[in-house]
């Protein structure tokens, strides 16, 4: 069986700051981490491997450095790694990504191919089923829990008020859920083999079968007007008192307030 | 941009045959849009045996609903929901398409955009026409609610987006109002796409929804444990809310992921929230700092949740939720 991971390399949003002045992000300094979604994909790739024999192939679009989280993908025990990185990809929305990597994909052995369900910077969760979409494949979103029949896949798939038990036929693609597992640690020797032994294949425009049109900045149907900081509202009234006045003070606002 | 694509659609979602919350919230910011744009909103009702409800959609604001009505759609599955959705599309060409943001529409969604070729913007907060051009302003949170960002969709139709539940607003139910209801023939076609549900399991709770409830109270890392969560439980019984969560209890397995407010779980905007041992985390605030009022409690001074609080209690949550229960059943047992 062949397995495809999408991971993206994102910055660890916890710890991203606004400059106040100018608006923007401040990146520098910001940690960048593997997507935890797609870590928990990777992982469940890896435990269907354990389980019943697979290669797991991870893949990235993004610039050069992404092949940080590739190689952190090969020391935690996935087979191949392909880096999908060119100036014509950059300033890609959902569409285009997902086209890029579809047509990447495209190139490869897949019988599952697995996404997280969102990415921390951007939290859409369209490109995994956007990817099955062009690759005219079923997706299953959200799943909590894995298991492979046969040619099918059984996925446990969360819904607010309920779970539905999924089947179906390979090849399908699903989206991961960080609550699917909890995703192993780098091995030393595989952290070893994963800068020392193994390669990340790099494929640029000329490699990845896709129309100009649908690549990039101009094959994105959405365009950012304009990025600004969240305006807050103005804080209201700090009370450091003891516990009887504290209480007292908030009962009489809710009087005040009618909610009492 | 031709004026081929006219008019706003919104996805109704409808689960077991009862209308989701945010069909309705939907219909609502649409009419604002419908208005500004001198056109109107229709409906996108699919199902089996569904068509009862159509009218309810009328009701809430629909100038029309669409109907499709198949055994096929019964249960949720990307496949024919998808194929419904985009034949809908392709034939009433709408210049723009809501869906909520629910684990159904976050599913349909990129499917029906990556079929019909065009934009989608995911988990809008505020949806705009702009006077002059009257281009569609989408905005939205990004890098975790730490930034906001208005997306534009100029060159394709229809311009898609998806809006969080308990973020737009309903309009009151007038059954007076008129509205005509479309049945749209329609058949599924075959392709490798299909799945089949095996199983549905429902998760059992007696708890209200806390986007439904009026007051929350809420705790995060600062309760220490789900057993001290019995503080906050007997102040929500106290008052008449609903226990809430941040992501941090939920993680440490203290309370239910149902219970989560902010970027990662829902979005609420109660009459009265209480935050009990939350520092606010910004993807926290994301989902809680539209409340009406807003008590902090925390022994951090520092704490960011301060920020968004109309009152900040700094001091111990396990000597101030238990005096606050007595003073409120005190207080409730006098004007009885």
């Amino acid at each position: 069986m062949n397995i495809v991971v999408c991971i993206k390399q994102v910055p660890d949003t916890n710890e991203v700051r606004i400059d106040p002045v100018r608006g923007t992000l401040i990146r520098e300094g910001v940690p960048t981490i593997m997507n935890p979604d797609d870590k928990a994909g990777l992982e469940a790739a890896l435990r269907l491997k354990d389980e019943m024999g697979a290669k797991v192939s991870v893949i990235s679009m993004g610039p050069m450095q992404a092949d940080l989280v590739l190689r952190e993908a090969l020391a935690m025990g996935a087979d191949e790694a392909y880096l999908v990185t060119d100036r014509a990809f950059g300033g890609a929305d959902t569409w285009a990504t997902s086209c890029t990597l579809a047509a990447a994909i495209s190139k490869m052995d897949y019988d599952l191919i697995i996404t997280g369900r969102q990415a921390i910077d951007g939290d859409t969760a369209q490109v995994g089923p956007e990817i099955a979409e062009h690759l005219q494949i079923p997706n299953i979103s959200y799943a909590e829990a894995v298991r492979v029949e046969g040619d099918e896949v059984v996925v446990k798939r969360q819904y607010e008020d309920r779970y539905h038990t999924v089947r179906a036929k390979m090849p399908a693609l699903l989206t991961a859920l960080s609550e699917l597992n909890d995703p192993r640690y780098m091995t030393p020797g595989g952290i070893f083999d994963a800068f020392r032994e193994k390669t990340v294949t790099i494929w640029t425009r000329a490699d990845v079968p896709v129309d100009d049109g649908n690549i990039g900045l101009n094959g994105s149907p959405t365009r950012v007007f304009r990025s600004f900081p969240k305006t807050v509202k103005a804080p209201g009234m700090k009370i450091e008192e003891g516990v009887d006045e504290s209480v007292q003070f908030v009962m009489d606002k809710l009087r005040e307030k009618y909610i009492l | 941009m031709s004026k081929e694509y006219q008019g706003v659609l919104t996805f109704a979602q409808q689960v077991d045959g009862e209308i989701s919350g945010v069909s309705l919230e939907l219909i609502g910011k649409a009419r604002d849009l419908a208005h500004d744009l001198n056109t109107q909103v229709t409906a996108l009702l699919l199902g089996s045996g569904v068509r009862p409800l159509a009218q309810t959609l009328v009701e809430y604001g629909a100038d029309r609903v669409i109907v499709v009505d198949d055994k096929a759609l019964a249960t949720y599955t990307t496949e024919p929901y998808t194929q419904a959705m985009t034949d809908v599309i392709n034939e009433y060409k709408p210049e723009i398409v809501l869906v909520g943001a629910t684990a159904i529409g976050r599913d349909l969604g990129p499917r029906v955009a990556g079929r019909v070729h065009t934009g989608l913007t995911a988990d809008c907060t505020k949806l705009e026409i702009e006077p002059e051009t009257h281009a569609f302003h989408m905005t939205r949170p990004a890098f975790g609610g730490n930034l906001m960002a208005t997306i534009i969709c100029p060159e394709h139709r229809p311009q898609m987006a998806t809006v969080r539940p308990g973020v737009m607003v309903r309009e009151i139910r007038d059954a007076a109002r008129q509205g005509e209801i479309v049945d749209f023939l329609w058949t599924a076609k075959e392709n490798a796409c299909y799945v089949q549900v095996e199983d549905v399991i429902k998760k059992v709770s007696k708890k209200i929804d806390i986007q439904a409830a009026k007051i929350l109270v809420a705790g995060g890392r600062g309760v220490g444990s789900g057993e001290n969560f019995q503080l906050l439980q007997d102040l929500a019984d106290a008052i008449g809310g609903e226990v809430a969560s941040s992501r941090a209890a939920v993680d440490a397995g203290w309370q239910e992921k149902d219970r989560q407010v902010g970027q990662t779980g829902k979005t609420v905007r109660p009459n009265l929230y209480f935050a009990c041992g939350i520092s606010g985390a910004i993807q926290h605030m994301a989902g809680m700092e539209e409340s009406d009022y807003i008590v902090a409690i925390n022994k951090d001074p520092d704490a960011p949740i301060f920020g968004v609080a109309d009152v900040g209690i700094v001091g111990d949550l396990f000597k101030i939720v238990p005096k606050l229960t007595e003073e409120i059943r005190a207080y409730r047992q006098q004007q009885a």
